[in-house]
């Protein structure tokens, strides 16, 4: 609550703050030239109370549910956001899910194979992972996959002459396997692998780098000695004895892994035209839609919150301990 | 680069006396061969480097004239082919040099100052001011970067002055957190109280006898975060919100390419320029952590 309540603050002191003028920015050219139509605009929206005022109305209105009007298209904020918000959680639980399961795979084969090469070339591939700048991947994987090979679809949700499956989640894979349209379902997990894709080469690196690192620091300990010396099979040494513990960490890292996926979320839906909060966000910030990145601001926390809690459930599932107190 | 490869390397006497005993056994192979990635690392960057002053005389045009073919495809005469306006990617390419290195390093070298000063004072004094920073610093942490950096650029215009300040706001806390932590753990150590009884004020203990002790880990810490600077910074000009035209900066030039995707060359060499110093800086900073004494390790690792 304290941290929701802080993020608004600071969002607001950040967007208000500036020198940017939102009447500039939204606004056509014919209406800046006209005072009474600033004034009118700055008035809707507003903008001419006292800072503290502005803030205040802000929160108050939001405890009604209300995010206030979009300044580019006119909608509430929320309305825009129940809009974008299934596909950018769509694409990112995509994306951490692919992540996991890579990144903690080569981490565990990283960890055995410790200082040997297969160690060496992962230590490669994952440092390598977190170096790609994004947009570039994104645009590489397009120009290849798409426009060279045209072995998957180069943007969107959907093929264009398709429709949307019968709305439940807003999540497209989702609602159309409930609802056993599986051409659709096809076609919307074929548009998800690109750029889910790459939007999971920077966290299989981040994940993969961290497991080999709390991997070996648990197959120091004595018991993992002592499991191996009883005659255990190695195998289950490392998945029972070391991989366990080790995913405390692994899953506190996955934690900050999703807030990254957000932050790559802006760069990979503009690039492959993901109608979600990243493109949202994009083109909030540049026309200074103040509501609207208020309301980015406000879900991102949200999400924060979320990911922790989780994070914290899942605590309580790997070590019978933590959820014992 | 030398003082920060040095710094976690303080000989401890039982390394000294394990390393005198190891060299009677066989010839002691010199330390940058025993970590390659750091010293491919080294060299890519050092290559960067003499690119980056020299970019004038390697440069085969100049990197804004548009008289060239358009979009030619790489040739002899064009190593990278030309873009939209007809201007030399191949030296568009070296001149970028000159915009991301310098601005890399002082994008750490600000982000590492405010963060260490918040984070050392927050450790030093606690109470309140610890609580007021460390909340700040929090909330910037749960904000996703990118958004929070693109909030704040587009907010003060489009310029890559106000990209750089975007991402020092953004970068500043895993400092604050680090320097606070290094704090809170020499605040009781012995010569801190000794200094203390010696009548030395708050400042003076954290200048003179805090700093030395918290310098490595900040510095390893600055070699991680480096690339990631890099990243971020181009990504904000990618959406043209750092460096504008004609500018020739990596991460615009990638957004130039994504204009003309057929024609792949564009916006490939820029990203590959970027890649490979990121991938540097990595390299470094990933074997810097290693050396670094295990306690303070775990500290810089998330």
């Amino acid at each position: 609550m304290v941290l929701l309540v802080g993020i608004t603050l600071v969002a607001f002191v950040v967007t208000h703050l500036v020198p940017g003028d939102p009447a500039a920015a939204n606004l056509g050219q014919r209406a800046i030239g006209d005072p009474a139509a600033v004034q009118a605009f700055r008035h809707e929206y507003g903008l001419d109370r006292p800072l503290p005022v502005q803030y205040l109305l802000y929160l108050k209105s939001l405890l009604h549910g209300n995010l206030g009007i979009s300044e580019q298209s006119h909608r509430p904020v929320l309305t825009d956001l129940a809009q974008y918000v299934p596909a950018t959680i769509e694409l990112a639980l995509f994306a951490i899910v692919l992540s996991m399961a890579i990144g903690v795979g080569l981490g565990i084969l990283a960890a055995v194979c410790r200082d040997r090469w297969p160690d060496q070339v992962i230590r490669v591939i994952s440092l390598g992972g977190v170096s790609m700048p994004i947009f570039w991947v994104a645009l590489v994987a397009f120009y290849l996959l798409f426009f060279k090979l045209g072995w998957l679809p180069g943007g969107g949700r959907l093929d264009p002459a398709q429709n949307s499956p019968i709305h439940l989640t807003g999540m497209f894979t989702i609602d159309a396997a409930v609802h056993g349209q599986w051409t659709l379902f096809w076609s919307a997990l074929r548009h998800l692998v690109l750029p889910g894709l790459v939007l999971a080469i920077f966290t299989v690196g981040m994940l993969t780098r961290f497991t080999r690192a709390s991997m070996l620091e648990i197959m120091g300990n004595d018991y993992v000695r002592a499991a191996r010396l009883k005659g255990l099979p190695e195998h289950i040494v490392v998945l029972r004895h070391v991989l366990r513990p080790a995913l405390i960490s692994i899953i506190t890292v996955a934690g900050v892994a999703f807030g990254n996926l957000l932050s790559g979320t802006v760069l990979v839906e503009n690039i492959f035209s993901w109608p979600g909060v990243g493109q949202y966000a994009y083109h909030s910030a540049i026309n200074l839609d103040l509501p609207a990145i208020m309301g980015v601001s406000l879900f991102v926390a949200l999400v924060y919150i979320v990911v922790n809690l989780i994070v914290d459930l899942l605590y309580g599932v790997i070590d019978p301990r933590i959820r014992l107190s | 680069m030398t003082v920060s490869a040095r710094a976690p390397l303080d000989p401890s006497a039982a390394a000294a006396v394990d390393s005198a005993r190891r060299r009677r056994l066989r010839p002691e192979t010199p330390l940058p061969w025993r970590r390659p990635l750091a010293l491919a690392g080294l060299s890519v960057i050092g290559a960067w480097l003499v690119i980056a002053i020299f970019a004038p005389l390697i440069a085969p045009q100049n990197p804004l004239l548009q008289k060239f073919a358009i979009l030619a495809a790489p040739s002899g005469a064009h190593w990278f082919g030309t873009d939209e306006l007809g201007r030399d990617v191949f030296s568009r390419v070296l001149y970028g040099a000159r915009i991301t290195l310098p601005l890399a390093v002082v994008l750490v070298v600000a982000a590492m100052i405010i963060g260490a000063v918040l984070g050392g004072v927050a450790g030093y004094f606690g109470g309140w001011v610890d609580n007021v920073i460390m909340r700040l610093a929090d909330l910037v942490f749960a904000f996703p970067g990118i958004i929070l950096a693109l909030a704040i650029a587009a907010a003060l215009g489009p310029q890559l002055r106000n990209a750089v300040i975007a991402v020092v706001v953004v970068s500043w806390p895993s400092y604050a957190r680090l320097v606070r932590s290094l704090v809170l753990s020499a605040r009781s150590a012995q010569y801190v109280v000794a200094s203390r009884l010696l009548g030395a004020s708050g400042p003076r203990i954290l200048l003179t006898d805090v700093r030395p002790n918290a310098a490595g880990p900040v510095l390893v810490l600055a070699a991680l975060d480096i690339g990631n600077a890099i990243l971020l910074l181009s990504g904000l000009s990618f959406l043209g919100l750092g460096a504008q035209p004609p500018t020739a900066e990596w991460g615009s030039m990638v957004a130039e390419g994504a204009q003309n995707f057929n024609d792949w060359w564009v916006g490939m060499f820029p990203g590959l320029a970027i890649l490979t110093v990121v991938l540097a800086f990595n390299f470094i900073g990933d074997t810097l952590r290693d050396m670094l004494d295990p306690r303070t390790a775990r500290a810089v690792r998330v």
